[in-house]
């Protein structure tokens, strides 16, 4: 009754959807405003340094060395070329950081829940150590405090005289394959997978036949027959296309090492320190996870005569890995994350060679910092799609 | 079935064992178990035999404490005169030796309140609260910063050392919270361009390493402005870590607003308070108590990132130590620096986490 | 079929035998001097107060817990740290649990076949008839491919007995089984439990089902502080228990 004797604008106002729709285009309209001013500001700035706009730059030579590539690359090749090679480095070391962290963490994890009071307790130490000092201390400290202070090329330190460490890096054998000797990798692969394949149709066979007095010996046979398959099929097929495998062994020739893989410092003192610190904080995941699995459970399944080894393979990881696999996502796109710390110490990853060496000789840097944001985003992005897919089926199977 | 009768008889309880108690009980549980155990824990036992007394030989025994260089150092033992020489640098920076006073003066600030806060057994919490989000950074950033009351102004390029990691964790933590808290708010939103909006900006920050939200703040945001206005370095590396953390800020923020069920709310509602009083007055309070452990590990995190803002030149703890290690008088001290470094962050890390797990405890 | 085979061994000769056994948790003196026989087929009620020591005494029956001085002998076999007897006597020795213990991450069926598959190595078209069999005589055929979460309180502790039997055990141990169920579910363990006692399987339950304990029980057990006070029959145990402490406990327990 009394509302009809108010204006139209106050009845909106107190109408809480037009209230709603009203806060909602005045954010639109800030927004707006604001990229507008920042635009107008931009352009009117660059235009006074001087300094061009567009993706034009992607095409120009950069002019500049990258001392790792993993695809061809030299100065003669465009800003696009350098934006490639420093993605596929920070994909490198993200890769092998992923994988030694994960074991590492995983065994300190494990190690943490020991029932051993001194290997808890060093578990634990290790865990509070090293996810209290900042990544960047440890990265300078691997590449400036340890590998830093290693010998010149000459005084090299040598392993079995093939692995060589000095302050250039580490220089490791690489195999260099003939085409035969390729051709024998790709048999044996081929042969791996189809024993794996064949296995796996097999498998409910093999259960029941073992148990079958006759069959037994059979069954012992076939798989004799296939795990010696996978070795000599290649081996036979090696002799026919006339394979070679030759170890390439770093030679010194003058100052430095040539042949063989070199691992340069950059990437070894990154690849260290991005394992350590990330290891630390997935090894809190895999113990928060283990101890998630409720005792009952251990019991229960101890009580059906599980042997310890069955109990932690049936029951209590595939439980733990429900609560692990989601932050261990998070802790892997940290560490891809953290990876760009790499532009510290000079190992050539994408923020490096192209948010600063690029940036640095183009000036564009809206354009050069939003493409490398966007890599970043587009891996984080996929990933947490990935995982709430991974979550919807996880909670679909349990109930 | 016969019935037996031991009313009176009730056994007294007994100590155990010999080998199942004290000391020699707890190490047959907890280190010889059994035969793996055993090789375990000898294997550990002998691991540390040879590495601990070395290093105490290095760092305590053998070490040289005090010295003007490299070369007053004992060439097997540590060489903590690096650390000592320099001490006031690694805490001050380049600051004027005669306005020192000045930054101890934002230590026992900060020192007081913290202590005030943590300390349960010293009452008026929330006071101290006001003081600590609402007075401290202003007084702080004029004492530090001066040009008022006959304060001769020391600009931010001659801050450095801990002090700037101090000043970063702080300014970053009072900033990203109240920031946080209105993002997370967003994204519970009901209107959907707000919703929209504040998802967008965490996934955004969240989806980047801290390095590009800084090299932006100190690259792109100048071109983002007109010529006039020039931000100082130090603000804008704040700028980028505030933009930076509130986003993990408000996903921890908005775990707590999960938590707190929709009774509260509507209890709310049935008073008649609007959305900002029952946010204010009712869930939010509830909702930040719970998450007060991420909190902390957030604060942790911004704390350790500090040390990032050595790409974009400016002088933390860390960084410091890195441009010390350049001295050609104390050409490899590399090792004592970084542990001197190292421990001081882990001192300040440790800390607060130990202390926010007693928080959680009680 | 297993079964026939067993029957053979000598029926008198006890399948469960404590002698003298003591246990600390730390410096808490938990069990005291027990000594207990079971004959084969034998259906025990152990009661007691809270904390009285029962839980733990038929925990250390199939070495869920560690005993430090005294022997258990479990058809044969004495419990030591050996972890083949421990096996072993697993094997043998079925558990029924408070909260039930199904695994969460697998299906009833699979709940019920994994203990069959891994340990007794059967075939999986075989144990999965096993199992069958099993959820049929507890009466949830039906439910076989569903996960534990999606049962009812009462459903979920009819699959963990029928879990055990799958492995055909000598001995079955009932941990409170009823003590986290709803009422209403009450009676459809109990049904299934009495079911089994009526079909000769020896049983040791810690329960507060006094009218469980009338209808099966061959020996009432009653425990405190750690040691058995009373064993006596159920009627002499209900009707006229010799030790004060048996009188108080019923008193509290039937007048509840």
């Amino acid at each position: 009754m009394a509302n009809k004797r108010h204006p139209m604008l106050v009845r909106l106002w107190r109408d809480p959807v037009w209230r709603a729709v009203l806060f909602q285009v005045l954010l639109i309209l800030a927004v707006v405003a604001m990229v507008a001013w920042v635009v107008n500001n931009t352009l009117s700035n660059l235009e006074h340094r001087g300094i061009s706009t567009g993706f034009d730059f992607l095409s120009q030579s950069a002019g500049f060395g990258i001392i790792q590539t993993l695809v061809e690359y030299d100065e003669s090749h465009t800003f696009g070329r350098t934006f490639l090679v420093g993605l596929l480095n920070t994909l490198l070391v993200s890769f092998l950081g992923v994988i030694f962290a994960t074991i590492l963490g995983f065994l300190i994890g494990v190690a943490r829940l020991s029932s051993n009071w001194l290997l808890s307790k060093m578990a634990s130490i290790y865990i509070e150590v090293f996810r209290n000092i900042p990544l960047l201390l440890q990265i300078f400290f691997w590449y400036f405090a340890v590998l830093g202070i290693l010998p010149n090329p000459r005084q090299s330190i040598s392993l079995f005289d093939s692995i060589f460490i000095n302050v250039r890096g580490i220089s490791l054998p690489w195999p260099e394959l003939n085409a035969g000797m390729v051709t024998v990798a790709w048999v044996f692969m081929a042969c791996l997978a189809a024993v794996l394949v064949l296995r796996f149709f097999m498998r409910s066979w093999l259960l029941k036949a073992q148990h079958q007095e006759n069959k037994g010996q059979m069954v012992l046979y076939i798989k004799a027959a296939m795990a010696s398959s996978v070795v000599l099929i290649p081996l036979v097929t090696s002799f026919l296309v006339d394979a070679q495998l030759r170890w390439e062994i770093p030679e010194l020739k003058g100052f430095n090492f040539s042949g063989g893989l070199v691992l340069i410092p950059e990437l070894a003192a990154l690849w260290f320190a991005l394992s350590i610190y990330t290891a630390a904080f997935i090894a809190e995941v895999v113990r928060s996870g283990i101890e998630s699995v409720s005792k009952g459970q251990k019991e229960a399944a101890a009580a059906l005569g599980l042997k310890p080894r069955r109990v932690l393979s049936l029951v209590v990881i595939p439980q733990a890995m429900r609560v692990i696999i989601p932050p261990l996502t998070n802790q892997y796109l940290n560490l891809i994350k953290n990876s760009s710390l790499a532009t510290a110490i000079g190992y050539p990853d994408l923020v490096s060679v192209f948010a600063g060496t690029t940036l640095n000789q183009t000036g564009q840097a809206v354009e050069v910092i939003a493409m490398t944001m966007a890599v970043y985003l587009t891996i984080s992005l996929t990933v947490s799609v990935l995982m709430n897919l991974y979550n919807r089926w996880a909670s679909l199977v349990e109930r | 079935m016969k019935s037996t009768m031991m009313e009176e008889k009730m056994i007294p309880a007994r100590e155990p064992p010999v080998n199942s108690r004290g000391v020699l009980g707890w190490m047959r549980e907890k280190l010889f178990a059994t035969p793996s155990q055993s090789l375990i824990t000898l294997t550990l036992i002998y691991g540390l035999y040879l590495i601990l007394p070395p290093l105490w030989q290095w760092a305590v025994m053998d070490a040289t404490w005090t010295g003007e260089s490299r070369s007053a150092c004992n060439v097997d033992g540590a060489c903590w005169a690096f650390v000592t020489a320099r001490l006031d640098q690694f805490i001050y920076g380049f600051y004027p030796e005669s306005e020192i006073w000045r930054v101890n003066l934002f230590f026992v600030q900060l020192v007081l309140i913290l202590g005030w806060l943590m300390i349960p057994a010293i009452p008026g919490k929330k006071l101290a609260l006001g003081l600590g989000l609402l007075v401290l950074p202003v007084t702080s950033w004029l004492v530090l910063s001066g040009g008022y009351f006959g304060l001769p102004e020391v600009e931010t390029h001659k801050w450095g050392g801990l002090m700037v990691t101090l000043v970063l964790a702080l300014y970053g933590m009072l900033a990203s919270l109240p920031v946080g808290v209105l993002l997370a708010l967003g994204r519970r939103s009901s209107m959907p361009v707000i919703r929209t909006f504040c998802t967008a900006y965490i996934e955004l920050w969240r989806g980047v390493p801290l390095i590009t939200v800084l090299f932006m703040a100190s690259v792109m945001l100048p071109l983002f402005v007109p010529e006039e206005i020039v931000f100082d370095k130090l603000v804008r590396a704040l700028i980028g870590i505030v933009m930076f953390q509130s986003a993990y800020m408000a996903e921890v923020v908005r775990g707590g607003l999960q938590a707190i069920p929709k009774g509260q709310v509507e209890a709310c509602q049935s008073l008649g308070m609007g959305y900002w009083q029952s946010m204010l007055l009712v869930v939010l309070p509830q909702a930040l108590r719970l998450v007060i452990p991420g909190i902390v590990n957030t604060f942790i995190a911004l704390f350790k990132d500090t040390s990032l803002v050595l790409v974009i030149g400016l002088f933390d703890l860390l960084s410091i130590v890195q441009a010390a290690l350049n001295d050609p008088e104390w050409l490899g001290s590399a090792v004592e620096g970084y542990l001197f470094a190292g421990f001081v962050f882990w001192l300040f890390c440790f800390g607060i986490s130990k202390y926010s797990q007693r928080l959680e405890k009680n | 079929m297993d079964k026939m085979v067993r029957e053979v061994k000598d029926p008198a000769s006890p399948v469960i035998r404590l002698n003298g056994v003591n246990k600390w948790y730390d410096n808490f003196h938990v069990l005291r001097d027990i000594n207990l026989d079971v004959v084969r087929g034998e259906k025990i009620v152990i009661c007691g107060p809270s904390g009285s020591g029962k839980s733990t005494l038929i925990r250390c029956i199939n070495a869920l817990e560690e005993h430090q001085e005294g022997q258990i002998i479990v058809d044969g076999t004495e419990l030591t740290r050996d972890l083949k007897n421990i096996e072993k006597v697993r094997r043998e020795v079925g558990m029924v649990f408070q909260q039930f213990n199904l695994f969460p991450h697998l299906t009833v069926l699979e709940n019920c076949t994994l203990a069959p598959l891994w340990v007794r190595k059967t075939a999986k078209k075989a144990a999965e008839k096993t199992a069958m069999e099993y959820l049929e005589r507890v009466r949830i055929p039906d439910q076989a491919d569903k996960y534990p979460g999606q049962l009812s309180g009462g459903q979920q502790q009819r699959v963990a007995i029928a879990r055990s039997l799958c492995m055909n055990p000598e001995i079955m141990l009932f941990d409170e089984p009823t003590s986290a169920l709803d009422p209403e579910m009450i009676k459809e363990v109990l049904d299934v439990m009495i079911e089994l006692a009526n079909e000769g399987m020896t049983m040791l339950c810690v329960t507060h089902e006094m009218g469980f304990a009338k209808t099966v029980a061959d020996r009432m057990i009653f425990m405190d502080q750690g040691q058995i006070v009373e064993e006596a029959t159920p009627e002499v145990f209900f009707n006229n228990p010799k030790s004060e402490r048996s009188r108080a406990f019923l008193g509290q327990i039937l007048n509840h």
